[in-house]
């Protein structure tokens, strides 16, 4: 079950799978998908992981598009591990980004692991503005109102069970990760607490949404 | 070389000692390629071990390696090597004895490598990096001989194995090298000698003299145990007078927090101020040392220990062992009360407090077993997969290999002696390519075969990483705790991560006996200062959690089948009355099954007494059919004896639930879903080569921490069912942590027969379990109601509103 909520004068649907969609533009985001990790992995560091992470992201990312009947897609940065990542996808993984790609707007944002053009059928951009809204992969500062941003991944725990999440306040939001070989940062890590004002709330990715608000900025000495 | 030269004679008479007649024994049997003595403490087994060495030696002195004596110990090689210098200096003998371990500097390493000593001590894991080497062959060379040390403990584990793998390959380097395993009293002393010898050869086994009977007893104490819990803390008067009372006593405990917790209370209790030292694995090495020496110099008289003092030479001279809490399996009680051996040929005194009145049951079954000498323990299994993998890594290191060469050093070795082509080359191909059903590394793989058929690294700099992932101990998550503050100093230990996570700055808990305030996380270190206001919470540590038996279990079942007992004291035997009386006695040819309310949740405890970890197994199983029937349960805590189930909704009728067909069934379709395999799957991919350690661990200041191998394994089972890793966890898990076999052997002791007992209260039985550390929470509706209503409750505090 998704949640709608109302975002710098729009309303948006927060899905449990952590993507984001914007039913006004027919937009649906997905932040840091890393497509091409294992292989990254593998080239880097020579452990052969389950190289399925792909098929599995690649997988979830349709469901989303099928669900929403998206007429754009937008992917907010990382969404390949590394420039090299890209060349490495196979044939089946072409095709269905093909078949995702075909009849819809498609944009890449820029993130810090794929900067610059990917080689892959879409638009091309640093940053992404719409209305009131603003895409881009790594939160500015200072705030601008109404940024939408990943990066990153932000995770939060409550009784002990830690969940991706969306954290969202008045004028800024950030996306968990999408991608299936993702791990999280926590919600209190200052990095990230402190690009939030005191009124944020986090929503907790799931079987559905889940809103908590997010503990306020420690004040240890 | 097969009697003592008069050099020797004079030694051990200079000595005033008299040879034993096992030791003699060695000496004369030494030529055989495999012998295993089976010696108790303090009855010179190491001694024994090394005689043969330096009676050949002194006769015919020759650079290079002679003898590699390998034990589980770090301290343990340390030690030898004091202890052998005193008959190499005495007797004049130019024989060089070196130790190499973790805690050896890297000169000294490459040093040894280049000029190695003759006898050269160390332990599996540094031996097995010595094999990553290019000049492993010139250094084992010529080796005559392999000591490996307290035998019976290695061969319980995986160290075990990949150390036999690794004598396997330098037996080729050397093929007359003779084996020789120095092991403490077993049950089955065959099946370590098969695990020893190179296959098929036979291996002879040396009995010693095992010495008098013990004599061991149950503490009597004026205080009463306690309903539940453990600990023994009630026992501490009593225990302070025995320590009074006897020159050095070793204090032994099943767990870590326990020690901790045990030790602050004695301290507490301590008028005289009797020095007391505590000693276990989570404790820094330096602090460690300090314990070990000062009893080694006999400043202490008292020792709160865990398993890590179960081996290792005799550290000062142990009158008393006191076991604190319930001993779970026989055969580890014997070796510990051998530990009380300050004088062999007298007997070894010990005492046994249980640590509750259901503890008091199992005490004295396992002293009625002592007593018959009715030793337990489960057969090894065959020689596991994943360090069968790590070793070909190993293998691959060193230089290219022939496939058919490497198989036929490995299947010499006993627990792989019927290990097939096929899994051999299923194993390679893992450590080759990943062994995915989809190939997506052709570019990247492992090894890679040449043309002229010999495997070999893809990238020789490979090498390095390899040997940073060597081993088959499993890393607990762990974090070093210091004190705050000028440097920071040196670590107080080490607490679980996920212990570590439930800490508030304010928070106090015990570590090495003190009680500490938790400051904050720094580095990934936890800041701690001495300023201790609230009550200690409690440290968890991993520590390793024994089943009881099924020997002492079955024995336990016996006693609740009597009328009466006038064995036990009369606590015990009122309160088994009592329960009797408000509910039934469990027996072993049915399932008891209790429910009560309590603390407003429903509660249910079913008695199976299968052990530990299969009451886990059970716990895990009846929830997810609880789950699935609707009943919503949020946890439970398994014991040895019994699991106890939590939820929002009563159970109804459990006949169906432990229905046998469908309790398999479900086995099958849970299993691959479950936390226990998810734990399995990254041990032994770890150990396999497939994961690098500390897999999930880079985190650094603002950084994800990488994602979890748990995703990693529900991947494989989605995309690839099939593969070995999964295979191999499967196996593992089997035999380990879900220990199916023995729900199985309950299903069938008991054939459907289930009495369900339904109370207002919780059962005498039962209440202990309400203490039990270890709740397993159950992620399903039940929970995800609660988390809405958390959620809920802490937005409206918040006073935000959606």
């Amino acid at each position: 079950m998704n949640e709608n909520i109302d975002f710098c004068g729009t309303r948006v649907s927060l899905m449990p799978s952590g993507a984001f969609f914007w039913p006004s533009a027919k937009l649906l985001v997905v932040s840091d998908l890393h497509l091409g990790k294992s292989e990254r992995i593998a080239r880097r560091s020579g452990q052969l992981l389950p190289p399925y992470e792909t098929s599995e992201t690649l997988l979830r990312l349709a469901r989303e598009i099928d669900m929403t009947n998206a007429q754009s897609v937008l992917c907010l940065g990382d969404s390949f591990d590394d420039q090299d990542a890209v060349k490495s996808l196979d044939e089946t993984h072409i095709a269905t980004l093909q078949r995702l790609q075909s009849g819809r707007q498609w944009i890449w944002i820029e993130g810090n692991h794929d900067p610059g053009p990917l080689g892959l059928a879409g638009t091309h951009l640093a940053e992404y503005r719409i209305g009131p809204i603003v895409f881009r992969h790594i939160a500015a500062q200072p705030c601008e109102r109404g940024e939408i941003s990943g990066h990153f991944h932000p995770k939060a725990r409550v009784q002990n069970v830690p969940r991706p999440c969306f954290i969202v306040d008045e004028n800024r939001m950030i996306l968990p990760a999408f991608g299936v070989y993702t791990g999280g940062l926590s919600w209190t890590t200052p990095e990230l607490r402190n690009l939030f004002s005191n009124q944020a709330i986090a929503y907790l990715t799931g079987r559905k949404i889940l809103a908590v608000p997010v503990p306020p900025i420690s004040t240890r000495p | 070389m097969n009697e003592l030269s008069d050099v020797f004679h004079d030694w051990f008479s200079t000595r005033g000692w008299t040879v034993h007649p096992h030791q003699l024994d060695m000496v004369a049997r030494s030529t055989t390629p495999s012998l295993l003595l089976i010696a108790p403490t303090g009855g010179g087994k190491t001694l024994a071990g090394f005689l043969p060495t330096l009676a050949e030696l002194s006769e015919h002195p020759r650079p290079g390696l002679h003898t590699l004596y390998v034990s589980p110990l770090k301290a343990l090689a340390a030690d030898i090597k004091r202890n052998l210098g005193a008959p190499i200096d005495e007797m004049g003998l130019a024989i060089r004895v070196e130790d190499r371990t973790g805690d050896t500097s890297s000169t000294k390493k490459r040093r040894q490598r280049a000029d190695p000593p003759h006898i050269l001590l160390t332990t599996p894991e540094s031996l097995a990096l010595l094999l990553t080497y290019e000049d492993a062959p010139r250094i084992f060379d010529g080796v005559s001989r392999v000591i490996v040390d307290e035998i019976h403990a290695l061969s319980e584990s995986k160290r075990g194995d990949q150390l036999m793998l690794c004598l396997a390959e330098i037996q080729a380097m050397s093929p007359e090298m003779r084996r020789v395993g120095l092991s403490a009293t077993v049950e089955d002393p065959a099946a370590i000698a098969r695990f020893l010898a190179k296959h098929p050869i036979p291996c002879p086994i040396i009995y010693a003299d095992p010495g008098p009977a013990p004599d061991i007893e149950m503490l009597e104490t004026e205080e009463l145990p306690p309903w539940s819990g453990g600990g023994g803390k009630y026992a501490i008067p009593r225990v302070l007078e025995e320590v009074a009372k006897h020159k050095t006593t070793l204090i032994f405990h099943n767990t870590r927090a326990q020690a901790e917790i045990f030790f602050h209370e004695l301290w507490l209790a301590n008028a005289e101020s009797l020095p007391i030292g505590i000693h276990h694995g989570s404790l820094s090495r330096e602090q460690r040392e300090r314990v070990e020496s000062a009893m080694v110099r006999g400043e202490l008289r008292a020792i709160v220990a865990t398993g890590s003092l179960d081996l290792g030479i005799d550290w000062g001279d142990v009158d008393l062992v006191i076991q604190i809490g319930a001993p779970k399996n026989v055969k580890r009680l014997v070796q510990r009360i051998g530990r009380a051996n300050h004088t062999y040929n007298a007997p070894s005194k010990a005492l046994v407090v249980p640590a509750n009145r259901f503890e008091v049951v199992e005490c004295m079954a396992a002293l009625d077993a002592v007593r018959s000498a009715d030793l337990d323990g489960e057969p090894r299994g065959r020689g596991p997969k994943d360090v069968l993998c790590q070793h070909i890594l190993i293998r691959a290191c060193r230089g290219a290999f022939h496939a058919d060469e490497l198989f036929g050093t490995l299947t010499s070795t006993g627990s792989y002696s019927d290990l097939t082509w096929d899994e051999f080359s299923r194993c390679l191909d893992m450590v080759a390519t990943g062994g995915y059903a989809l190939r997506a590394y052709d570019r990247w793989q492992r090894l890679m075969q040449r043309q002229d058929g010999l495997w070999q690294l893809r990238d020789p700099r490979a090498a390095q990483q390899i040997r940073m992932n060597l081993g088959t101990i499993q890393d607990t998550d762990t974090l070093k705790v210091r004190l705050k503050g000028r440097g920071g100093g040196r670590p107080l230990g080490e607490i679980e991560e996920g212990f570590a996570a439930t800490l508030t700055p304010g928070d106090t808990f015990l570590i090495g006996g003190r009680v500490v305030r938790y400051e904050g996380l720094r580095e990934l270190t936890v800041e701690v200062t001495r300023r201790a206001g609230r009550p200690p919470k409690i440290a968890t540590f991993m520590g390793t959690k024994f089943a009881t038996s099924t020997q002492l279990s079955e024995r336990i079942l016996e006693t609740f089948r009597k009328d009466d007992w006038p064995g036990l004291p009369k606590h015990t035997a009122d309160w088994l009355d009592l329960q009797r009386t408000v509910s039934k006695l469990p027996s072993a040819d049915r399932i008891l099954v209790e429910s009560f309310p309590h603390d407003g949740r429903h509660h249910t405890c079913i008695y199976g007494f299968a052990g530990r970890n299969a009451m886990q197994t059970l716990g895990l199983l009846i929830t997810d059919r609880m789950e699935r029937a609707g009943l919503d349960p949020l946890g439970f805590v398994a014991t040895d004896y019994a699991v106890l189930v939590w939820g929002l909704n009563q159970i109804p009728d459990p006949a169906p639930l432990f229905d046998g067909d469908n309790l398999r069934e479900a086995f099958e379709t849970w299993l691959s879903g479950n936390a226990v395999m998810k734990r399995t799957f990254r041990a032994s991919a770890t150990i396999a080569g497939l994961l690098e350690r500390n897999w999930g661990h880079q985190r650094r200041s603002g950084r994800q921490a990488s994602f979890s191998s748990d995703i990693l394994y529900e991947t494989l089972v989605k995309y690839d069912p099939g593969h070995l890793m999964l295979d191999i966890t499967r196996g593992e898990a089997m035999k380990g942590l879900v220990d199916f076999g023995r729900i199985e052997n309950m299903l069938e002791r008991t054939k459907g027969r289930i009495d369900h007992v339904i109370l207002d209260r919780v059962t005498p039985l039962a209440a202990p379990l309400f203490l039990e550390q270890g709740l397993v929470p159950i992620f399903g509706e039940g929970r995800e109601r609660l988390l809405e209503k958390e959620a809920a409750r802490l937005m409206s505090a918040a006073g935000l509103k959606r």
